[in-house]
Protein backbone atom coordinates (compact mmCIF):
# COMPACT_ATOMS: atom_id res chain seq x y z
CA UNK A 1 0.00 0.00 0.00
CA UNK A 2 2.95 2.40 0.59
CA UNK A 3 6.03 2.74 -0.93
CA UNK A 4 7.95 1.25 2.62
CA UNK A 5 5.79 -2.02 1.36
CA UNK A 6 7.05 -2.22 -1.81
CA UNK A 7 10.60 -1.46 -0.49
CA UNK A 8 10.60 -4.37 1.28
CA UNK A 9 8.72 -6.51 -1.13
CA UNK A 10 11.39 -6.06 -3.55
CA UNK A 11 13.53 -6.97 -0.60
CA UNK A 12 12.49 -10.47 0.35
CA UNK A 13 12.16 -11.35 -2.95
CA UNK A 14 16.05 -10.42 -3.91
CA UNK A 15 16.62 -12.50 -1.25
CA UNK A 16 14.40 -15.12 -2.29
CA UNK A 17 16.42 -15.80 -5.78
CA UNK A 18 19.80 -15.80 -3.90
CA UNK A 19 18.19 -18.12 -1.36
CA UNK A 20 16.93 -20.60 -4.48
CA UNK A 21 20.71 -20.12 -6.24
CA UNK A 22 21.88 -21.75 -3.42
CA UNK A 23 20.02 -24.31 -3.20
CA UNK A 24 20.26 -24.73 -6.76
CA UNK A 25 24.24 -24.51 -6.15
CA UNK A 26 23.86 -27.26 -3.26
CA UNK A 27 21.92 -29.81 -5.19
CA UNK A 28 23.54 -29.51 -8.62
CA UNK A 29 27.42 -28.81 -7.85
CA UNK A 30 29.49 -31.91 -7.86
CA UNK A 31 31.62 -31.77 -4.87
CA UNK A 32 31.55 -30.93 -0.73
CA UNK A 33 33.84 -27.72 -1.27
CA UNK A 34 32.18 -25.94 -4.26
CA UNK A 35 28.52 -27.11 -2.24
CA UNK A 36 29.50 -25.33 0.52
CA UNK A 37 30.99 -22.04 -1.13
CA UNK A 38 27.50 -21.73 -2.70
CA UNK A 39 25.84 -22.33 0.54
CA UNK A 40 28.23 -19.92 2.57
CA UNK A 41 27.99 -16.79 0.02
CA UNK A 42 24.80 -17.19 -1.85
CA UNK A 43 22.54 -18.46 1.37
CA UNK A 44 24.23 -15.35 3.52
CA UNK A 45 23.75 -12.42 1.25
CA UNK A 46 19.78 -13.95 0.97
CA UNK A 47 19.35 -14.55 4.46
CA UNK A 48 20.48 -11.16 5.46
CA UNK A 49 18.34 -9.11 2.59
CA UNK A 50 15.20 -11.05 3.51
CA UNK A 51 15.57 -10.06 6.97
CA UNK A 52 15.78 -6.43 6.29
CA UNK A 53 12.90 -6.95 4.17
CA UNK A 54 11.14 -8.25 6.99
CA UNK A 55 12.34 -5.76 9.62
CA UNK A 56 11.42 -2.91 7.20
CA UNK A 57 7.55 -3.94 7.68
CA UNK A 58 7.55 -4.51 11.52
CA UNK A 59 6.09 -0.44 13.11
CA UNK A 60 8.30 -0.85 16.13
CA UNK A 61 11.44 -0.47 17.04
CA UNK A 62 11.91 -3.76 19.60
CA UNK A 63 11.14 -5.94 16.52
CA UNK A 64 13.66 -4.23 14.22
CA UNK A 65 16.28 -3.95 16.54
CA UNK A 66 15.64 -8.06 17.13
CA UNK A 67 15.86 -8.47 13.32
CA UNK A 68 18.93 -6.29 13.32
CA UNK A 69 20.51 -8.94 15.56
CA UNK A 70 19.55 -11.66 14.08
CA UNK A 71 20.81 -10.48 10.90
CA UNK A 72 24.07 -9.31 11.78
CA UNK A 73 23.99 -13.16 13.66
CA UNK A 74 23.55 -14.78 10.82
CA UNK A 75 26.34 -12.64 8.74
CA UNK A 76 28.76 -13.86 11.46
CA UNK A 77 27.77 -17.03 12.15
CA UNK A 78 26.72 -18.75 8.81
CA UNK A 79 30.47 -18.32 6.96
CA UNK A 80 32.16 -19.56 10.12
CA UNK A 81 30.12 -22.71 10.57
CA UNK A 82 30.65 -24.03 7.11
CA UNK A 83 33.74 -23.16 7.17
CA UNK A 84 34.44 -25.16 10.58
CA UNK A 85 32.45 -27.85 8.26
CA UNK A 86 34.60 -27.96 5.45
CA UNK A 87 38.29 -27.65 7.55
CA UNK A 88 37.09 -30.76 9.52
CA UNK A 89 36.25 -32.59 6.27
CA UNK A 90 39.87 -31.62 4.92
CA UNK A 91 41.55 -32.67 7.95
CA UNK A 92 39.46 -36.27 8.11
CA UNK A 93 41.02 -36.22 4.20
CA UNK A 94 38.06 -35.86 1.94
CA UNK A 95 39.47 -34.97 -1.47
CA UNK A 96 38.57 -32.02 -3.55
CA UNK A 97 37.32 -32.33 -7.25
CA UNK A 98 39.44 -32.72 -9.87
CA UNK A 99 39.31 -32.32 -14.08
CA UNK A 100 40.04 -35.84 -13.88
CA UNK A 101 36.70 -36.72 -12.09
CA UNK A 102 34.77 -34.67 -14.75
CA UNK A 103 34.76 -37.19 -17.45
CA UNK A 104 32.95 -39.73 -14.78
CA UNK A 105 30.69 -37.46 -13.63
CA UNK A 106 29.45 -36.32 -17.23
CA UNK A 107 28.94 -39.54 -18.19
CA UNK A 108 27.46 -40.39 -15.09
CA UNK A 109 24.59 -37.78 -15.57
CA UNK A 110 24.56 -38.64 -19.38
CA UNK A 111 23.85 -42.12 -18.09
CA UNK A 112 21.15 -40.85 -16.29
CA UNK A 113 19.29 -38.48 -18.75
CA UNK A 114 19.21 -41.64 -21.19
CA UNK A 115 19.00 -41.59 -24.94
CA UNK A 116 19.07 -38.02 -25.60
CA UNK A 117 22.64 -36.76 -26.49
CA UNK A 118 23.88 -40.17 -27.04
CA UNK A 119 20.62 -40.00 -30.51
CA UNK A 120 21.27 -36.43 -31.66
CA UNK A 121 24.58 -35.78 -31.12
CA UNK A 122 26.76 -38.89 -30.89
CA UNK A 123 26.59 -40.92 -33.92
CA UNK A 124 26.84 -37.91 -36.94
CA UNK A 125 29.84 -36.59 -34.81
CA UNK A 126 31.51 -39.42 -34.55
CA UNK A 127 30.90 -40.34 -38.02
CA UNK A 128 32.05 -36.62 -39.01
CA UNK A 129 35.28 -36.53 -37.99
CA UNK A 130 35.73 -40.52 -38.76
CA UNK A 131 35.25 -39.48 -42.57
CA UNK B 1 -0.26 -3.52 13.52
CA UNK B 2 2.29 -4.09 10.72
CA UNK B 3 2.53 -3.56 7.23
CA UNK B 4 2.15 -7.39 6.26
CA UNK B 5 -0.75 -8.34 8.41
CA UNK B 6 -3.01 -6.23 6.18
CA UNK B 7 -5.73 -8.21 4.25
CA UNK B 8 -4.16 -8.89 0.88
CA UNK B 9 -0.48 -8.11 1.80
CA UNK B 10 -0.87 -10.91 4.43
CA UNK B 11 -2.09 -13.41 1.10
CA UNK B 12 1.05 -12.18 -0.75
CA UNK B 13 3.45 -12.89 2.13
CA UNK B 14 2.39 -16.47 2.87
CA UNK B 15 2.92 -16.73 -0.86
CA UNK B 16 6.27 -16.18 -0.31
CA UNK B 17 6.34 -18.15 3.15
CA UNK B 18 5.46 -21.08 1.12
CA UNK B 19 8.19 -20.23 -1.75
CA UNK B 20 10.84 -20.42 1.18
CA UNK B 21 9.12 -23.79 2.66
CA UNK B 22 9.68 -24.93 -0.56
CA UNK B 23 13.27 -24.15 -0.92
CA UNK B 24 13.91 -25.92 2.34
CA UNK B 25 12.41 -28.99 1.12
CA UNK B 26 14.39 -28.76 -1.81
CA UNK B 27 17.60 -28.66 0.00
CA UNK B 28 16.48 -31.79 2.01
CA UNK B 29 17.51 -33.32 -0.78
CA UNK B 30 21.08 -33.27 -0.20
CA UNK B 31 19.82 -34.07 3.63
CA UNK B 32 19.07 -38.08 2.26
CA UNK B 33 21.14 -38.54 -0.43
CA UNK B 34 25.05 -36.85 -0.10
CA UNK B 35 27.79 -38.91 -0.32
CA UNK B 36 29.89 -37.67 2.74
CA UNK B 37 28.60 -36.78 6.36
CA UNK B 38 29.91 -33.14 5.78
CA UNK B 39 27.36 -32.59 3.06
CA UNK B 40 24.49 -33.53 5.01
CA UNK B 41 25.61 -31.15 7.66
CA UNK B 42 25.61 -28.13 4.89
CA UNK B 43 22.71 -28.77 3.79
CA UNK B 44 21.08 -29.23 7.63
CA UNK B 45 22.65 -25.71 7.95
CA UNK B 46 21.48 -24.55 4.55
CA UNK B 47 18.08 -26.12 5.69
CA UNK B 48 18.40 -24.38 9.55
CA UNK B 49 19.12 -21.20 7.96
CA UNK B 50 15.70 -21.24 5.59
CA UNK B 51 13.67 -22.39 8.40
CA UNK B 52 15.18 -19.15 10.16
CA UNK B 53 13.99 -17.12 7.67
CA UNK B 54 10.30 -18.78 7.01
CA UNK B 55 9.83 -18.20 11.40
CA UNK B 56 10.50 -14.45 10.99
CA UNK B 57 8.42 -13.96 7.77
CA UNK B 58 5.46 -15.97 9.88
CA UNK B 59 6.15 -12.87 12.52
CA UNK B 60 5.53 -10.48 10.09
CA UNK B 61 2.65 -11.88 8.13
CA UNK B 62 0.72 -12.63 11.66
CA UNK B 63 1.86 -10.15 13.54
CA UNK B 64 3.60 -11.54 16.43
CA UNK B 65 6.80 -9.96 17.15
CA UNK B 66 7.16 -12.69 19.89
CA UNK B 67 8.16 -15.36 17.27
CA UNK B 68 11.37 -13.34 16.28
CA UNK B 69 13.15 -14.65 19.74
CA UNK B 70 12.12 -18.15 18.10
CA UNK B 71 14.32 -16.96 15.10
CA UNK B 72 16.84 -16.16 17.02
CA UNK B 73 17.37 -19.00 19.32
CA UNK B 74 17.23 -21.37 16.22
CA UNK B 75 19.69 -19.51 14.44
CA UNK B 76 21.83 -20.13 17.69
CA UNK B 77 20.88 -24.23 18.03
CA UNK B 78 22.14 -24.37 14.26
CA UNK B 79 24.93 -22.28 14.32
CA UNK B 80 26.11 -24.94 17.49
CA UNK B 81 24.73 -27.93 15.56
CA UNK B 82 27.73 -27.54 13.16
CA UNK B 83 30.32 -26.62 15.65
CA UNK B 84 29.33 -29.27 17.18
CA UNK B 85 30.10 -32.08 14.61
CA UNK B 86 32.29 -30.54 13.01
CA UNK B 87 34.69 -30.49 16.20
CA UNK B 88 33.13 -34.20 17.15
CA UNK B 89 34.35 -35.72 13.64
CA UNK B 90 38.00 -34.57 14.00
CA UNK B 91 40.08 -36.83 15.48
CA UNK B 92 43.23 -34.76 15.81
CA UNK B 93 42.89 -31.46 18.13
CA UNK B 94 39.24 -32.13 18.19
CA UNK B 95 36.59 -32.37 21.37
CA UNK B 96 36.94 -36.13 21.91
Amino acid sequence: MSLLLYVSLSLILVGLFFTVIAAVGLIRLPDLYTRAHATSKADTVGTVLTLAGVALTFGTNVPRAKLLLLALFMLITNPTATHAITRAAYDQGIEPWEAEQTAETRTGTAAERGPEPAADGGPETDGGERE
Amino acid sequence: MTLASEGSTEALFLLLIGAFVLVGVVTLYRVARGPTTHDRVIAVNATGTTTVLVIALVAAAFDQPGFLDIAIVYALLNFIMSIAISKFTVERGGVL
